[in-house]
């Protein structure tokens, strides 16, 4: 299946990025080479496989539901762009 | 002598028995550094805090409070945060990100006393195989500085090869320790997933990232290893299970060991510069009372294509978090809320970093999860499988770590699948989710270092350390 400039730019909204033309033409090109690729499992019959997610197989790691001292409010937003009365800012939402 | 040079083993009985000082040799790394700015290999250089901290460890030496580890000059890579200073990850997005707290990994080997010496370059968030997608620039390999160091960890991997340092730290997710350690001629070690706490590791792939040591011998690595493993109630993925004492593993003979050879990472695309050493390794292991056993890795073939759909998918979600709101570089004169969203990723990433989240994205949106993403996870079960099968007639694995030794600056720049072809003996490995470890194992005809890899059975690092430490003093 290839990859159109109408999927590339189906994607940018759903990642939150934007790209020139030029850039988008780049990633046809790229994408359809790189997909080509990995259409190369399709090779597998892995009908009767189950995924591993994670190697450890791990579950649920559950641990006491307890008070801890973390960050301070000042320590968590030292590094926003903007913060108002101990809040992280940003631009209005709403039109 | 050149005190740089040293490994941590030779430097802690000068240090502990005061014949040189943490302040003299923590000076002698920052000259160093200084003197090799053109390898870009920090990103970071703490001298005021380095030498402060070095005067603190010599008066504790001096009241015999000290650390098991006093002395020991490490560099970080830009990935892992350290309290008070900046955390890159290499990207502008987070090009002036302090952290307000320590990894768990900086946090244990503080309490050993290790001087903090500055943060590494490294790949753009991880995502590299040749340290030029970096927002700082490109890191040089210090034995050919018209060659790339490897990646993702260059940046650690140049330090240690040109005794800017002992020893570094660096993050492993599809080989990211191995492969810049066996292009700069230096040990690195992936340990088994688990073993090590994430937490305070930015995260690239959390089902494949790993944190292990870079060092100049394997001894080194094994004694890192033993002070950051081990359970964290921060990281619910680190595995809780007792941890070894590593360095009982050095010094033993490898006498009845059985070491296997998967014929799939000794077929075609491998550069016979690269392999020539490796036998000769082999030959030695095999001298000494190793047997050698062939075995297969089927589904080999299938690795990479697994391992960059479930990567790239797990980046595209972690690295959502860069949105401009709570930390890192925001856009600025933009009308709302969606367009801070956007501006501030589309100049805060570079583009592999893109690229990768755009692919991971698309193998993850509606329509193309099932035969992409589920696909590549169940590929990841028979790759895993095979692991097992093998494993389970031998100790460890023998393997090249990379196809040819270290490639030139901008070689592969704009070829993306080139460059991720290039990991085809590291990925498995993560996708496996087992300990690997790369070792300097001779050169080729230009001189550049060839590496060669041994994998572990899931938390027995012990049997890798325990050949690659053979094979290090066999040379």
């Amino acid at each position: 299946m290839a990859v159109t400039i109408q999927e590339v730019d189906h994607i940018a909204r759903l990642a939150k990025l934007s790209f020139s033309e030029d850039e988008k033409e780049k990633f046809v090109e790229q994408f359809n080479q790189i997909l080509t690729y990995m259409e190369k499992l399709n090779e597998l019959d892995t009908s009767d496989v189950e995924p591993t997610y994670n190697v450890l197989a791990l579950t649920n790691v559950m641990r006491p539901d307890e008070e801890k001292t973390w960050l301070s409010q000042e320590e968590a937003l030292a590094n926003a762009p903007r913060s108002n009365h101990g809040f992280f800012s940003v631009p209005k939402v709403i039109g | 002598m050149d005190l740089t040079t040293f490994d941590y083993q030779k430097l802690e009985d000068k240090i502990k028995t005061r014949e040189l000082s943490c302040v003299d040799v923590t000076r002698a790394y920052l000259d160093k550094i200084e003197a090799a700015r053109s390898l870009n290999a920090f990103i970071s250089v703490y001298k005021n805090d380095a030498l402060k901290r070095a005067e603190q460890v010599d008066k504790k030496i001096a009241a015999n409070k000290a650390g098991q580890l006093a002395g020991l000059v490490l560099a970080v890579k830009d990935v892992l945060v350290v309290k008070g200073g900046r955390t890159t990850c290499a990207s502008k997005v987070l090009s002036s990100f302090i952290s307000p707290y320590d990894a768990t990994v900086i946090e244990k080997l503080k309490a050993q006393d290790v001087i903090f010496i500055g943060k590494t370059n490294m790949d753009e968030f991880a995502m590299g195989s040749s340290n030029e997608s970096s927002y700082f620039g490109p890191v040089k390999n210090p034995r050919d500085m018209d060659r790339v160091p490897g990646g993702s960890s260059g940046g650690s991997a140049a330090a240690v090869a040109g005794d800017l340092c002992v020893a570094a730290l660096g993050s492993d997710t599809g080989g990211s320790i191995r492969q810049p350690a066996s292009f700069c001629g230096v040990v690195g070690l992936k340990p088994t997933y688990g073993r090590v706490s994430r937490f305070g590791l930015v995260a690239y792939a959390s089902s494949l990232d790993q944190i292990g040591p870079i060092t100049k011998s394997v001894s080194d690595a094994a004694r890192l290893l033993t002070f950051i493993s081990g359970h964290d109630h921060r990281d619910s993925t680190s595995a809780n299970l007792p941890v070894d004492d590593y360095m009982s593993y050095l010094d033993q003979d490898v006498k009845g060991l059985r070491i296997g050879l998967p014929k799939e990472y000794f077929a075609a695309g491998l550069d016979p510069q690269v392999e020539k050493p490796i036998r000769e390794h082999i030959d030695v292991l095999q001298a000494a009372g190793a047997e050698i056993i062939h075995v297969s890795l089927p589904h080999t073939e299938y690795a990479i294509a697994a391992y960059y759909i479930i990567a790239t998918a797990e980046a595209s979600s972690n690295l959502a978090r860069f949105d401009g709101a709570r930390y890192g570089v925001r856009a600025q004169g933009v009308k709302d809320l969606e367009e801070m969203y956007i501006h501030s990723r589309t100049q805060g990433f570079g583009r592999e970093v893109k690229r990768r989240i755009m692919l991971g994205t698309y193998v993850l949106s509606s329509g193309y999860y099932d035969a992409y993403y589920r696909k590549a996870q169940k590929v990841r079960t028979l790759v895993k499988d095979d692991f097992e099968r093998a494993l389970s007639d031998v100790d460890c694995l023998l393997t090249p770590v990379a196809p040819t030794t270290a490639f030139r600056l901008n070689e592969k720049l704009d070829d993306p699948l080139t460059m991720y072809l290039s990991d085809v003996y590291t990925v498995s490995v993560n996708l496996a989710g087992l300990p690997g470890i790369s070792i300097p194992c001779g050169m080729d005809v230009s001189g550049l270092p060839v590496g060669l890899q041994l994998v572990g059975k899931p938390f027995d690092e012990g049997t890798i350390i325990r050949v690659a430490d053979f094979l290090e003093k066999s040379h």
